[in-house]
């Protein structure tokens, strides 16, 4: 199917500006992804975080403490 | 993207290399726009004290500043395919954008020196308030100059853009400005929890004999702080 839309659209220069085109479209999705891998990794880094305290809490009130939620 | 490379028609002057405009232009005007909302958003910190404003410019400024990278990056490319350089010093556009950039730039170690949050809120908002007034003084008076180099798209003597063009940079702008607000949205969520997490961290840790009666480990407050 792929195949077939490339083979209906119509046919892109991509000679000589092609690769000018491809780099700065490049630098724009490569920006986004690394910003988002940021934000993962801070997410991970929270989730982390959200573990500890649970632990933290559950050593204080008792392993059994709202336990009820977790359904 | 389908819009960009099988609608709008290719550029008579610049061909296939005139798609870059579709990237590198609404990125710039989010990321000027971006810029000047954040000094908005101090001027209302100073107004109210309320430090939500401090971190909303704050976080304005931060994903402007990536656009604008991703600006100079973009535009170095395409200044490489049209004019075989990757920087032109004599064209007043690039310099400005990068002078705005670099400006911006100064806003991180400004705003990290100052130990003190609240002291720390009011200096940044000032410097957001003087370098968001700075940038639409900067951009009319690179567009009072004289150049013949940087190509002017919009509200040219020759009648502009035609239709498609023009449709196809206003999805992009739409999308980029999506985009823009997304990510804005994301960070200051990401700071608003860590805020949160830390201020239960340190209920959490205090001894539940010491200081008033122990608060509901289920309730967080309502105005974490955002450090």
């Amino acid at each position: 199917m792929t195949s077939a839309l490339l083979a209906a659209a119509p046919a892109l220069p991509l000679h000589e500006a092609g690769k000018y085109v491809a780099a700065a479209y490049g630098v724009f999705v490569t920006l986004i992804l690394i910003y988002v891998a940021i934000i993962a990794a801070r997410l991970q880094r929270m989730e982390k975080e959200i573990d500890s305290l649970t632990e933290l809490a559950e050593r204080r009130l008792g392993p059994d403490a709202g336990r009820h939620e977790d359904r | 993207m389908a819009l960009i490379f099988f609608y709008a028609p290719l550029d008579a002057d610049q061909g296939f290399i005139q798609k870059i405009f579709y990237v590198h232009v609404p990125m710039a005007i989010v990321a000027l726009v971006g810029f000047v909302i954040a000094g908005v958003l101090g001027a209302i910190h100073l107004r109210t004290r309320d430090e939500v404003w401090d971190y909303r410019s704050y976080v304005a400024i931060h994903i402007s500043v990536i656009f604008g990278v991703g600006v100079l990056l973009t535009g170095a490319i395409w200044a490489k395919a049209s004019w075989g350089k990757w920087w032109v010093w004599d064209e007043p556009t690039l310099v400005s954008f990068l002078i705005v950039v670099l400006l911006y730039a100064t806003y991180y170690p400004l705003r990290y020196s100052i130990e003190d949050p609240g002291r720390r809120a009011r200096y940044a908002s000032v410097f957001a308030i003087t370098a968001g007034a700075f940038v639409p003084v900067n951009f009319a008076a690179v567009r009072m100059a004289q150049s013949l180099v940087h190509p002017r798209v919009f509200a040219t003597a020759s009648g502009g853009m035609p239709g498609e063009m023009w449709l196809t940079f206003l999805v992009s702008l739409l999308g980029i400005t999506l985009l823009y607000l997304t990510l804005v949205r994301l960070e200051l969520s990401a700071k608003h929890t860590r805020g949160r997490l830390k201020r239960l961290r340190k209920l959490l840790e205090t001894e539940p004999s010491a200081g008033p009666p122990a608060t509901p480990l289920t309730t967080v407050p309502a105005r974490p702080s955002y450090d």
